[in-house]
């Protein structure tokens, strides 16, 4: 079990290098150590998995209904639907079988949701019904004033992104990988092998996977392809208190126009509701803020769909950037002469498709001559359950018993036992920083935002790292 | 779920408010009064407050001192309190929890609960300041703990957000931990403070207070390296500096009152009580900042003891009341505690809040447009950085059956 955060990397070469410890570069690598014989590095330039846009999204686990039929997306997200459900279950990352609703609030809207049922079924998805007015309302009995109908896409889930991202780069870690954080590629070259400058000094790999998210277009560059350009799209949003969480029970979608996907409402599986995202085109990848503008926006849409929704408190604001390409399509390619694939353009989709496209990718990759050798599952990890919907520590009688730290509450809100920071600062991958302790516990997400256990969860976090 | 243990008193919250109860129902022979405090010690908020301002003017207390004489009068009472321990929910039953701690999940069931769960200070996201999210951001309640109870390391520039008392204390825990205090930046037109604290930390301390004025944007990656202010001309400036403090704009902590679906007022956001701090929910009463996010602590801990008195009644088998009658308030006036009118349960006064300074207030009670009362205030009385009393003088003239009670200035 190898993760490195400092010092100078290995100087002997890698089989493969991931470039990216988003979902998605976490994903491949995972995938690839189920292959025993290869030595496998996971390179990040921040200090934690799951920094970039797998972070900061929608958490859907997406059935991909609405995809373009035919397309590579299309496909990856309806096996990757499949695939994370079920690891999800074996793993405990927590999902919620919401289902969703795309909602028609005009005449226009309600005659287009037959279109899309159909196009659901070119997807593969072919539970979709239509709902009237009433049985809408019946539904959602808070949904605002005006709708005409909807169309039920009961498929759609929830589900936590954090623990999913964490889950991929601990089993990798565990089965051999070895992952290094505050890692940069700088400079890359090729010469029958890739040469990579990072930040820590050079990597050698005999193959290359290019996972850098918003980064990929710069890294394909460096490799000499000019195929495609990331567009930094911010989606801002906002984070509705637990209270609110009764207020909804599907996925409420609006009904897709050409400007993209449009504002959501959904509960997460933290039991909060979230509003949003926004879709903004920028150019600066480091664009992570919100905006006045936004938020007005987003309270403006959330008023309509959920009126007393924004009565409630407002826990957390946050912003993503997602990598649009301006094709609609993933650009995954494979460039078997330098033994290299290109993961780019993994829109707002990639958290679902993650697995789909690890295996998609683990077979480009034996195309360009990279030979796997024999498969040996890897030991089943377990990630700390995150989800209200199932049972957390401080409710399981048993757990309390044999240790009286899972009793413990540290963080009131959102009810993290000293137990689970403990464990958390001891794991795999350990958190560096407080936002990392915050993805793996939720200790310091909750209403108060650390009002009482800010100082109390700083104090063990610095305790517990020496820092 | 675990069959339930019984208790006479449950409180829930071992700050001024549930502690001055506890001593007050444990000497008053109420039987088993337990505290049930979900941090590892009690005190409440004025734990970690170290500066003055607490106790009474002939005997002026820190925090934490005060915090410990409340504590210790409990216990010397007869009361018992469990530190560590959280009440989660309700469990069937008019006063019966579910609570947690080290010891593991326990249903507690009383003859009467007292909730006095506190306050806590709207953080930077539920203010809807946009911006980047960079560490360095802070409220009082947190930078105090941190300061105080564990003595880290904060920053080296800072802003407050805010102009009243907390903010002022913050300021100070921040010069305490060898901060420089940048500027205290207020929407208002002025402090909400007293003016010699005003002037202190202007005069005295070069500390700059910039009123009319918005923060209207974190900046930085990784840590804080400035706030964008906006003034009232529009006019936009960058404070640079490394850590911001959210101050005041309380809310109460509520969750355990919602979870019980007890009636809430429009106004305070915490439970709706009358004269003697029943809630909608029999059995139930409620005292504390949780009322009235916030008030000194004196008056939470005068309430606890207040309601203490109710507790005796309701356990010597008085009948619960009805929801009574509303008490509410018009603009600029903000709240109004107690906001229920019940017969037979005065209390001492009422709380208000303006939310504007008043100058030659009067203060008129109205019900169904037929005047009750009507009271004219001292010159300068009514500002938002203090509590306006109300006589309660008028609740016999209040119509049971008739529409809600209006407090107003006009
Ligand atoms: C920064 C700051 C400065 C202040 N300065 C002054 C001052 O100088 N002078 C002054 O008079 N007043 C001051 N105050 C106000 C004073 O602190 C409050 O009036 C007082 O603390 C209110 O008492 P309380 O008992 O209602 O609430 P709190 O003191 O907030 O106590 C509530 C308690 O309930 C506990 N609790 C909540 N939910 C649960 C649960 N589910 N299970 C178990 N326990 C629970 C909490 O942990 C907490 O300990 C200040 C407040 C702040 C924040």
């Amino acid at each position: 079990m190898t993760v490195t955060a400092a010092g100078a990397l290995p100087a002997t070469p890698y089989d493969v290098a991931v470039v990216g410890a988003g979902v998605v570069g976490c994903a491949i690598a995972r995938e690839l150590a189920r292959h025993p014989r290869l030595r496998i590095a996971l390179i990040e330039a921040q200090d934690d998995v799951g920094q970039g846009t797998s972070k900061a999204n929608t958490a859907i686990l997406h059935t991909g209904f609405d995809a373009t039929p035919g397309t590579l997306e299309a496909r990856l997200v309806h096996e990757g639907h499949t695939l994370l459900g079920a690891y999800a279950a074996r793993t405990g990352i927590p999902v919620e079988r919401t289902g969703a609703l795309l909602v028609a609030w005009d005449a226009e809207q309600l005659a287009a949701l037959p279109r899309l049922a159909e196009k659901a079924a070119r997807n593969g998805c072919h539970d979709t019904g239509l709902l009237g007015p009433e049985e809408l309302y019946a539904r959602e009995p808070h949904l605002g004033p005006g709708a005409l109908g909807a169309l039920h896409v009961p498929g759609e889930s929830v589900v936590c992104p954090w623990t999913t991202t964490l889950a991929y780069a601990t089993q990798a870690v565990r089965a051999g990988a070895d992952l290094h954080l505050n890692t940069a590629v700088r400079e890359a070259g090729w010469d029958g092998g890739h040469r990579l400058t990072t930040s820590r000094g050079t990597l050698y790999a005999r193959h290359l996977v290019n996972a850098a998210g918003l980064h990929a277009d710069t890294l394909d560059r460096a490799l000499g392809h000019d195929d495609f350009t990331v567009t930094p799209r911010r989606g801002q949003l906002l984070v509705y208190d637990k209270f609110a969480r009764s207020l909804v029970r599907h996925i409420l979608l609006p009904v897709p126009t050409a400007l993209g996907k449009g504002v959501l409402v959904a509960p997460t599986v933290y039991g909060n509701v979230l509003l949003g995202p926004t879709a903004e085109d920028l150019d600066d990848k480091h664009a992570t803020g919100s905006t006045a503008d936004g938020l007005a926006a987003l309270r403006e849409k959330g008023r309509r769909v959920l009126p007393a929704l924004v009565e409630e408190e407002v826990t957390a604001v946050y912003a993503g950037l997602r990598a649009a390409t301006g094709h609609e399509d993933y650009r995954i390619t494979a460039h078997p002469g330098q033994a290299y694939v290109t993961v780019g353009g993994i829109r707002s989709t990639g958290l679902t498709a993650s697995m789909a496209i690890a295996a998609h990718v683990t077979g480009l990759l034996a195309g360009t001559g990279l030979d796997l050798g024999p498969v040996r599952e890897p030991e089943p990890v377990t990630v700390p359950n995150l989800g209200e919907a199932f049972p957390r520590p401080y409710q399981r009688a048993d757990l309390i018993a044999a240790d009286p730290e899972y009793g413990t509450l540290v963080c009131h809100c959102e009810r993290v036992s000293r137990g689970e920071i403990r464990d958390a600062l001891a794991s795999t991958i350990p958190p560096r920083g407080l936002e990392g302790l915050r993805r793996r516990t939720r200790a310091r997400a909750g209403r108060c935002q650390g009002f009482y256990c800010g100082a109390a969860v700083r104090e063990l976090f610095e305790r517990g790292t020496g820092s | 779920m675990t069959a339930a243990r019984h208790v006479d008193v449950l409180v829930v919250g071992a700050g001024p408010a549930g502690l001055a109860a506890a001593a007050r129902l444990a000497a008053a022979g109420a039987g088993r009064v337990e505290v049930l405090e979900r941090e590892t010690a009690p005190g409440g908020v004025p734990r970690h407050c170290a500066h003055g301002g607490f106790g009474t003017w002939t005997r002026p207390l820190t925090g934490p001192r005060y915090a410990r004489l409340l504590t210790e009068a409990a216990e010397r009472a007869g009361a018992t309190l469990r530190t560590g321990v959280t009440a989660l929910d309700w469990a069937s039953g008019h006063a019966v929890l579910g609570t947690v701690g080290p010891g593991g999940p326990e249903t507690v069931a009383a003859r009467a609960v007292v909730l006095a769960t506190g306050a806590r200070e709207r953080p930077r996201a539920a203010r809807l300041v946009p911006g980047t999210r960079p560490a360095g951001v802070y409220t009082t309640g947190e930078l105090q703990q941190a300061v105080h109870l564990y003595g880290q390391h904060i920053g080296t520039r800072a802003v407050v957000a805010g102009a009243e008392d907390v903010s002022y204390a913050a300021a100070g825990t921040l010069r305490a931990a060898g901060a420089e205090v940048v500027a205290l930046v207020t929407e208002d037109p002025r402090a909400r403070t007293g003016r010699a604290r005003a002037q202190a930390a202007r005069l005295y301390r070069g500390i700059p207070l910039l009123t009319s004025a918005t923060i209207t944007e974190l900046l930085g990656r990784g840590r804080l390296s400035g706030v964008r202010v906006r003034h009232r001309d529009g006019r936009t400036t960058v404070l640079p500096c490394d850590t911001v403090v959210f101050t005041g704009d309380f809310v109460p902590d509520h969750e355990l009152a919602r979870r019980g679906g007890l009636v809430l007022d429009p106004g305070t956001r915490g439970p709706a009580t009358d004269g003697a701090w029943h809630t909608s929910r029999p059995g139930v009463f409620a005292a504390g900042s949780l009322l009235h996010a916030v008030e000194p602590a004196r008056t939470a801990a005068l309430e606890g003891a207040r309601a203490a008195r109710a507790v005796l009644d309701h356990l010597a088998g008085a009948p619960w009341p009805g929801p009574g009658v509303p008490v509410l308030v018009s603009a600029p006036l903000r709240r109004i505690t107690p906001n229920r009118v019940t017969p037979g349960t005065p209390p001492e006064h009422h709380l208000l809040r303006t939310g504007a300074p008043l100058s030659r207030p009067v203060l008129y009670v109205r019900q169904d447009g037929r005047l009750l009362h009507r009271a004219r205030l001292g010159p300068g009385a009514a500002v938002p950085h203090r509590a306006l009393t109300l006589t309660a003088r008028w609740h016999d003239r209040v119509d049971p059956g008739g529409g809600p009670v209006r407090v107003s200035t006009g």
